[in-house]
Order: C-alpha cells, then structure tokens, then sequence
C-alpha cells in the first residue's frame, strides 16, 4: 500500500526507500484474465519473443503449452531451462528449477502459472515464491494469472461461480507488480475456442470445470478481471503523482481493523476487509482479544484464530493479538492508539434472546466506538465469544468427577443445613445452600456448579418446603424462593467463574514472562558467545519442548553450530540449505512456514538492532506447536532477546578486538619511531664519517683512525640494536622456544662476560657464584642474552672504572636461584624501577644514545618465559641492581658419575 | 708457492667485496662464487685451502654444501652465520665443518680462524707432539698428565679425555654432539647434561677464575672451545 495520511517526511523517505528497493529488484509482469483459455500463455510468449528480438536475455522458467500447437510453436527458439523432476507418490512432477535459474540469472525468465503449488518437497509451497526470490535477485519475471486466484477474490469468485479455487495469490504480489498486462477475450469468443476445444482442461476436473465456463460466470469474471486492472492501473498512477509530487492534496488516510474470531466464518470477514482496505486504499490491521475466557477454547479454536490472522497477513494485513478483559473495550482502545478509522466486524448469527442477558459484541462495540466507523458484514459474531473447548480439553477434574463432587457437596450442605437449622428457619438453609454452590463454582468450574444450583433447588424442595418429601410446593411463595435462589447461583457460579478466568489469564501471562524474566537475565548475566547459545538453547528447550540449534557465523563466514549438548540438535546437509536459505533471506523458513515447509525444524533469522547475528532452528517434539500464533509470537520474542543478547556479545568481541588493534598500532607506532631514531643516529654518523674518510686530502692520520673507529663503534651499536629487535619481535610473536637443559650457571656467565670482554675493558667485573649452587634448568642461549644485555645496561649507565657485580644464590624457599648484576651508575628513580622492563622505555641520560630501550624488556620477556620474576633495586651507596630469579623445580637428571681417579 | 687459496661462497656482493679488500694477494688467492652449486663447483676446479660457507645462500643451504664438499674433501670448512642461523650452523658443523664466525665478525677473528684450521690441516698428516702447552697449563700426552703451574692436576679419565679432546682441536669449536661421541661414545651422543658438569669440573680445576674463564670456552648453543689467543 502506498498511501499514507500526511505527506510526512517518513512517508516521502518509506516511498524513496520502496523506490530504491524496486530498482534493485527485477520486475514483475502479470498477463492477467479473467478465465483459463483466453490467451495469457500465447500473449506472454509473443511479448518475450519481442523482447528477445529487442536483445534481451529471455529465458522460459516453466510454461505448459498443453500440447496447443501454436502456443508451442512460439517457444521454439526461445532458451528453455531444464525443469526440476520432484517425486511424488509414484508421480514424477515437473516444477520450476528455481537454483538453475538463479544460476543462468536471465535478464527475463518465464514463469507460467503464478498460482501454482509446487510439489511436496520444493522449497517454496507456492510458485509466486519462487518468483519472489527470482525478483529479489534482481530477474525480471513475465507470469501469468487469473482472476479466481487472487487472494482477496476468492470469496468472490467462489460465490460466482460455485467453484471453490484453493490456488491463491497474494494481492501484494499483483499490487507490487511492475505492470499487469490485461489479456481479455470476450465471453462469446471463449466459449468458441472451448467449443473447438482450444482451451486445455484437465480430463478429472471436465464436469466440475465445464460447469465454471458458463456464459454468466464468464461475465462475471470478465468484469472482476477489469475491476482488478484498473485498480491497478489507479494504484500505478497515484504511485506516480506520490513520486512526482503531482498530487497536492492528499485524501484522509484511512486505517481498518478487522476483528478476528476462532469462527470459520471469519475468514470471509479478512477477506471482505482486504476488498474494503483495496478500495480505500487503507492500511489494515487484523485484531484477535485473547480474553481470559479464551484461555478455555477449544485447540481447533487456537488453530482457526492462528488460520484467519495468517491469511490476514497474506493479504497484507498487519496481524494483531490483544489481551483484555472485554473483547469489544479491548479492540476500541487499540483501534484509538492506531488512528484506525472502521471497524470491520461479523453480523451476529446468534439468537436475539441472548442480548438480553450480555450485549452482544456488536452492540459494545457500537457504543464504545465514539468517532470510530463500525461496519457490521456477513461473517459470524467475531472476536472473544471463543469455541468452548470440552471440558478434557482443560486441565481440570475429569467431567465426571467434577459433576459428582458438585453433587457431593450438595448433599452436605443440605445435611449440615438439616442439622443445624431443621426445617425452622428456611433463609438460613438457602444460605448454607448458596455457601455450598459457591464453593463448587470455585472448585469446579461453570457447569458444575450450575448442576450444584439446580440439585440445591430440588433437594431444598424436597427437604424443607412443605409439602416434605415431594416435589410439589404448598406455597406459591417458595417458588419466589427458588427462582430467587437459582438466580442467585447462577450469578455466584458465573462471577466465580470470571475470577477463576483471570486468575488463570494471569498465572499464564505471568508465566510467559517469568520465564522471558529468567531467560533475559541468565542471557544478561553470560558473556562469552558460546554460553549465551547454550542459555538460550536451554531456555528455549523448556519453555517450547523442542531441540534447538543457534548458527552462527565463524570467522569465515560459515554458519555453525554454536551450541551442543542434550538439548541442542545440529541441522544436517539437507536443514542446512533451509539455515543458508534463511540467512540469506533474513525471512523464516522451514517446518510450519510457507517456505521449504517439510523442513523437520523451524528457522528464524537472528538479528539485532544493528545486522543479522545468525539462525536459530526450533525442532519441537509436537510439529504442529508454532501453528499456534501465540506460541510463535512468544519464540519470536525469545528469538529477538536472544538475537540482542548474541549481538551485544558480538560488539563485546569487536570492541576488545578494536582495542587490541588500538594497542597494536600504538605500540608498533611507537616501535617505528623509536626504531627509526635509533637506526637513524649511528647511520648519520657512519655515512658522515665515511663521506669525510672519503675526502682525499685534508685528514690527518689521526683523525683518519678516528673516524674508523668512530665508523667501527656505531656499526656495533647498530648491530645490538637490530640484535635485540630481532629478539623482542620473537619473544614479541611467540615464536621463541625455550630450550632448557640442566647446566652450571658459571657456563652462561662466563661466555657473556667473555663477549662482553671489549665492552668491559678497565673495569673489575666480581662474579661470585655460592659454592654449591645448583644445576638450573635454561635455554643457554636465552640466559645469556640476559647477562649480556643487563651488563651493556651497567655498562651504559656506570662509566668506567665503575665496578660490576654479578652474584647468584640458591633460595631454597623459592625454589630457585637468585642472581644478580649490580653497578655503581647513578640508580634508577623510585618512581620508575617498574617502568624500566617496559618496551622503548629510556631512563633519560646524559649524552644521549643508548638502545631502544629493548634490552630490559627482552630481558623480562626471557625470564617470564623461564617461569622466573625480575625486578630492580637501588643498592645502598649508589647504584642499581637487577635481580632475577630461575626456579629450579624438578630434579636435574641422574648422571652415573664416575669415582674420582 | 702462492698465497692461500680461499674459495669464498657467498651470494652478497658487498660481503664479497669487504673480504676480497681484506684478504690481498699476494698472501691470499681468493675465488668467489656466489651460490651454492657454483661453490662446490668452484671446489672441484680450485682445490682451495680454505672454504668460507656462507649459510644464507640462494639456493642450497650451509648443510647440503658441507654435505656435499665433506663427500670427497677434507679442506677446512668455516661457515659465516647471521644470528638465528644457530641451528644451521650447528648442523654444518656436526656434517663436518670446522669452526663458524658469527656476522658481523672482525678481520682479526677471521684471520685467527683460518689460522687454526690451516694449522689443524697441516697437522693431519703429522703426528701431534706429546706435550702441549697454554698459559699455566701443560698436558703430556704420552704420560697422561694435566699439570697447572707445574702441578699435576688429578683428572677422571672423562675428564682426562675430555680434555685431551678439547687440546687436540685446540681453537675450534668443538659441538656438543662431536664431544660426546668421542669422550663417552655414539650412545651417549644426546646427554648434554655430561658434558656442562664435565666441563664444570674442569673448569674448577684448571681456570683461575671458573666464572671467568680464560682458556675453556662455552659457545652457548653450539659446544665448546678451547682457545688459544
């Protein structure tokens, strides 16, 4: 529908968004007539042979030619796919392959048939779908259809010509149409051609159908048929004056609601209400007021309610269910929050005596409406007068059962009222009956307590009002009494009653969102995705006795089982394609929908405010559970909590991912800077020295070696710099092994220092390593990059002849050794002894230089990764010492050690 | 006599180029090939005295081309690494070559390398002189005795023969596995563990200062040396 009351910012943007969604889709053109026979088929083929003549990819879907020769004749040259071979029963039935035409995507595919149901086992029941989809893949599609086919018409039709058509079209699909294209032939020349049997009929439906083709009917459909077109045409036009911004004054948007009942009668009251809306071109909304009273009805009733809202919303209506006390008050005061203009309601079928008891819903209806139309049709008294269910169908006492304990009572009141009041005082006794039938109405419900009220009366009768002991009454005055007294219990059961009714509208409300309570707080209270999916699955499980499976999609895209367990089930190859489908569509699809129906598991798209999360599949143990609207709205509501929960899950997961790119970059960023100054200052310097070594006069000899030596040392320092870059970047990415064998630490220490040797020059270096220190457990080479870079550290900072010390003890109570490098530099600040094992942290120093601020990092990085701790200490009379552990847990091999010789 | 032949296997020009500066003729007679196949090509054609391996060549690795010079030669083979080539180097130097300089290395440490292995060379075919002397330390071969400042040092016979091994490759590198198998044998080949206590031993016994040794080396991740200069 297009209209819209205003022409509001929101309506114009709507009318763009549908523009713009049009454009992306391919279009649809419908050869449209009134009957079979007048040339649709002949009609379509003749425009996409033009078409294929105008150069455009024309591919035939599907078209029956009926073995008609001429109608054949035209599809000869035109690319033909191949059909789809469904088995049904023995019989091979031939369908649109609707893969292989997304596959060929054609600029214009043939579909012949648009009414058509597929065969059991396609993915859509219906053949429109399957042009849906082609559309929504942006193929164009010529169709055919007849006037009896569509949806809001069927009725109509039926009435007609008495034939009923199951076959049916939504009217939306012939109103979003890019063009319907009338073939019409005259009802004179029809039955010509049928007479020289031009028209194809199948041979079982002769008689039935041969009575369809008489003159009347033909008359009748034939101006259906132009009715339909040239509402259409209408509908094209004020589309085009909306978008042109031709019409300037527009009409009062009209709003309808229909009221829905469990009766059969309602559906032709959906369908009077579609023709109403087309007409009006009104939006319309289909109402059902589920009233405590309606808790009772019977399954069929549950079922035709769930029946009647979802051909509503086949035809476009936007399908509601209320809750209310009062039918009729509960349909105004929504109908007023909408803006609806008409009401559409059944003409009441009931007999007239019963208004005289309640008003009959049309009658409310009428009174509350105020400025709201209320048009009465032909249809049954609709909307919150349920199907008594029979009583089995309840959780109650057994029939029986309830109706003998009615009885029961009655006899105890009467005994006890015998007893206490004998035949005296007879207002106490209707009292004491009265007592007992209120107390049967609330335990047992209406009609016992109704026989509670008759047996009351007879047995008071019988009992107490003279004459005793028989049935006939002395004074007129008691039958006052009596019908006094039976009125009185009718009233008390029938309120009692109503109480029982809300109190039990209420518990299963209140159970409904006790359990969307417990759902949306255990989701609240999970983070990670996995367990989100196995709380859903769970509550899910309870609530709809079903197995339940949550896709999501992994890192590559593809849809996976994000839960397992008792509870959860996982879609094989065959679900798997209604899952793809589904995900692909964003729509529902499998068992209980229209699409891929003999699925075994419901699926529903999971989306959030933001995008679509995944798929969720419901397999309930009772197949036919979300036929029920009401348990389906319910899981559409579980599905949106568990779609929110999933998505805000994933966000969770982008942000900290955002977060560790954030810190990513910023470290590397910050590695780049540093780097590219470090690498930079010995560069200069090297380059510079070489251009002057280069120079062939002016140096002296001195100077010469100067600069060599100059050259030399920068050339060092770079290459410790790139040394220990290349080692954070391993211990950085984890690719560093640790290869540890039992050794003496002595060994590590003395190779360092014996690298070192240069770096050391003129400075003592006191190594005291305790006697018995034991064999630990180090990957050498590792440790003894630590030595080295914790003495180019003291090296760095202490100036020659400062003295270094290297010590190391074992701590029995740590389990480890302890050693140590101490200098006699100028110490670290006490603010910053955490900081210096950070990546590019440099104390500042005078003169500038030093490394990147890597050695103390990979120092850390080597340590942790032997299980060990360092940290940093100023030692008393100046100077710092770094200190590190190495645990020494675990026993170092056995060695046979021979005696000494 | 010309200088010494060095065949050169190494694909960087500029590191070609900084040892053809370095090592002149006439004391030496450098040949140059810059990758893998072309070097054991150049081997077959040159009978070189020396061959320094680089072990980031293009096309085969340092092992293969030891492997594949080690099948019929016995000219000493030093292999030039860059850092995180330790395992390649190890694997060159268990396939047989002699010793490996770490880059960026010095003249003067190259030059003391191919000292050692012309000299271990020259030796081959000579029988090693009984007694041999460093620093304070003397070993006499014929009478199996260690001495320090003329002491006699009382080694196990492991360590006596550890030691003795470590003289008489005396300035190479000896790999943990070449040391094991000659001191203790094929089956012991894996028991590192042997060795460190070993060479801590000795180390106790013979240096001045254990933590600070002056003659038995610890090449971390490669073995042991017993140097000289």
């Amino acid at each position: 529908m297009t209209t819209e009351a205003r022409r509001d910012p929101d309506a114009l943007l709507r009318q763009v968004t549908e523009e713009e969604r049009r454009a992306q889709r391919g279009k649809l053109t419908i050869f449209f007539g009134a009957a079979p026979g007048v040339g649709k088929t002949y009609a379509m083929l003749e425009a996409a042979r033009s078409e294929r003549d105008q150069k455009r990819d024309v591919v035939v879907g599907i078209v029956e030619t009926h073995g008609r020769y001429d109608t054949a004749a035209l599809t000869l040259g035109l690319e033909m796919l191949p059909r789809r071979k469904e088995e049904h029963r023995g019989v091979v039935l031939e369908e649109l392959d609707i893969d292989a035409a997304l596959a060929r995507k054609p600029g214009l595919v043939l579909v012949d048939e648009l009414a058509h149901t597929n065969a059991p086992g396609s993915r859509h029941a219906k053949r429109w779908q399957d042009v849906e989809e082609l559309l929504d893949a942006a193929i164009d599609v010529y169709t055919t259809l007849n006037v009896q086919h569509i949806e809001s018409l069927n009725d109509v039709v039926a009435q007609v010509t008495g034939v009923v058509v199951r076959e049916t079209v939504p009217d939306r699909v012939l109103e979003e149409a890019f063009e319907v294209r009338l073939v019409d032939l005259p009802p004179d020349e029809l039955l010509e051609r049928l007479a020289e049997g031009k028209v194809y009929l199948p041979d079982q439906a002769r008689r039935a159908v041969e009575n369809f083709f008489r003159k009347g009917n033909l008359i009748a459909l034939r101006e259906l048929a132009l009715r339909r077109t040239a509402e259409s045409v209408d509908a094209q036009m004020r589309t085009y004056k909306t978008v042109h911004g031709i019409e300037r004054v527009w009409p009062a948007g009209e709003r309808i609601l229909v009221c829905v009942s469990p009766s059969p009668a309602s559906a032709k009251l959906v369908r009077g209400a579609r023709r109403m809306a087309g007409s009006l071109h009104a939006e319309w909304i289909a109402a059902y007021v589920e009233t405590p009273a309606s808790l009772r009805m019977s399954k069929a009733g549950h079922e035709r309610v769930a029946e009647n809202l979802r051909l509503a919303e086949q035809l476009g209506a936007e399908a509601v269910t209320l809750s209310g006390q009062s039918a009729a008050q509960e349909t105004i005061r929504y109908a007023r929050s909408r803006n609806v203009t008409k009401i559409v309601v059944g003409k009441p079928t009931h007999a007239r005596w019963r208004d005289i008891f309640r008003p009959s819903f049309l009658e409310e209806m009428v009174r509350a409406s105020g400025d709201i139309d209320v048009e009465a049709i032909t249809g049954e008294e609709p909307a919150g007068r349920p199907v008594r269910a029979p009583a089995q169908a309840r959780e109650r006492p057994a029939l029986l059962g309830a109706y003998l304990a009615s009885a029961a009572v009655v006899a105890l009141t009467g005994t006890l009222a015998w007893f206490t009041f004998g035949r005296k005082h007879l207002e106490d006794v209707v009292m004491i009956y009265l007592l007992g039938i209120m107390l049967v109405a609330m335990r047992f419900g209406y009609g016992p307590s109704l026989l509670a009220a008759v047996l009351s009366v007879l047995t008071f009768d019988f009992f107490f009002v003279p004459p005793f002991y028989s049935f006939n009454v002395a004074d007129l005055q008691h039958i006052v009494t009596f019908g006094v007294m039976f009125l009185v219990a009718v009233v008390i059961s029938s309120l009692t009653n109503r109480i029982r009714d809300q109190a039990d509208a209420a518990r299963h409300r209140e159970r409904r969102t006790a359990s969307l309570y417990a759902m949306t707080r255990d989701l609240a209270g999970t983070r990670a995705l996995g367990n989100l999916a196995g709380v859903a699955v769970q509550h899910l499980h309870d609530l709809f006795d079903a197995k339940v499976a949550i896709l999501l999609p992994d890192a590559s895209g593809r849809l996976t089982s994000a839960a397992v367990g008792p509870f959860a089930f996982a879609p094989d190859d065959k679900e798997r394609g209604v899952v793809e489908w589904v995900w692909g569509h964003d729509k529902p699809a499998g068992l209980g929908t229209d699409t891929l129906p003999s699925a075994a598991a419901l699926y529903l798209p999971l989306r959030d405010a933001r995008e679509r999360v995944g798929v969720l599949g419901v397999m309930p143990s009772d197949p036919r559970r979300f036929v029920d609207p009401e348990q389906r709205a319910l899981l559409d509501v579980f599905a949106t909590q568990t779609a929110a929960a999933l998505g805000r899950a994933r966000l969770a997961i982008e942000a900290q991912q955002a977060q560790l790119q954030m810190e990513t970059e910023r470290l590397r960023s910050s590695l780049l800077s540093s780097v590219s100054h470090d690498l930079r200052t010995p560069l200069g310097v090297i380059s510079g020295a070489a251009t002057a070594l280069l120079e062939p006069e002016g140096l002296s000899s001195e100077a010469r070696r100067d600069l060599l030596v100059t050259v030399y040392e920068e050339a060092q320092r770079l290459n410790r710099l790139v040394r220990n870059l290349l080692d954070m970047t391993r211990i950085a990415s984890g690719a560093i092994k640790v290869k540890k064998e039992w050794q003496p630490l002595e060994e590590v220490v003395g190779s360092a220092l014996n690298r070192l040797e240069e770096q050391l020059k003129g400075r003592v270096v006191d190594v005291e390593l305790a006697p018995e220190l034991p064999l630990v457990p180090i990957d050498a080479v590792l440790v003894e990059q630590v030595f080295i870079n914790l003495l180019e550290n003291a090296t760095k900072y202490a100036p020659p002849p400062s003295p270094v010390r290297i010590a190391a003890r074992a701590d029995a109570e740590r389990h480890a050794v302890v050693v140590e490098v101490a200098d006699r530099g100028p110490g670290i600040p006490a603010d910053q002894l955490d900081r210096v094992f950070e990546k590019f942290y440099r104390l500042p120093r005078e003169g500038g230089g030093g490394g990147a601020g890597l050695g103390l990092a990979i120092c850390r990085g080597v340590v942790e990764a032997h299980g060990g701790k360092i940290w940093v200490e100023n030692r008393e009379g100046g100077g710092a010492v770094f200190r590190f552990t190495i645990p020494t847990e675990g026993s170092p091999p056995e060695l046979r050690v021979e005696d000494a010789g | 006599m010309t200088g010494t032949r060095i065949l050169l296997i190494e694909d960087e020009p500029q590191m070609r180029r900084f040892l053809r500066g370095s090592l002149p003729a006439p004391a030496y007679e450098i040949v140059e090939a810059p990758t893998g196949e072309a070097g054991v090509a150049a081997a077959a054609r040159h009978t070189p005295d020396i061959v320094l391996l680089d072990l980031g060549l293009p096309d085969l690795d340092g092992l293969e081309v030891t492997k594949r010079l080690r099948e019929w030669m016995r000219t000493p083979i030093i292999v030039l690494s860059a850092r995180g080539q330790d395992e390649d180097k190890v694997a060159a130097l268990d396939a047989g070559a002699d010793d490996y300089l770490t880059k960026p290395f010095s003249l003067s440490e190259l030059l003391a390398r191919i000292r050692v292995a012309q000299r271990h060379a020259a030796m081959r075919n000579e029988d090693a002189p009984a007694v041999f002397a460093f620093g304070d330390v003397a070993i006499d071969r014929a009478k199996r005795v260690v001495t320090l400042r003329g002491e006699e040092v009382r080694l196990t016979p492991i360590e006596y023969k550890l030691f003795a091994t470590l003289v008489a490759h005396a300035g190479r590198v000896m790999t943990y596995q070449q040391l094991l198998k000659e001191v203790w044998g094929p089956r012991f080949a894996t028991q590192r563990q042997y060795l460190h206590v070993y060479m801590g031993h000795l180390r106790s016994k013979l240096e001045q200062k254990p933590a600070h040794p002056r003659w038995l080396m610890t090449e971390p991740g490669v073995g042991y040396r017993l140097k000289l200069e």
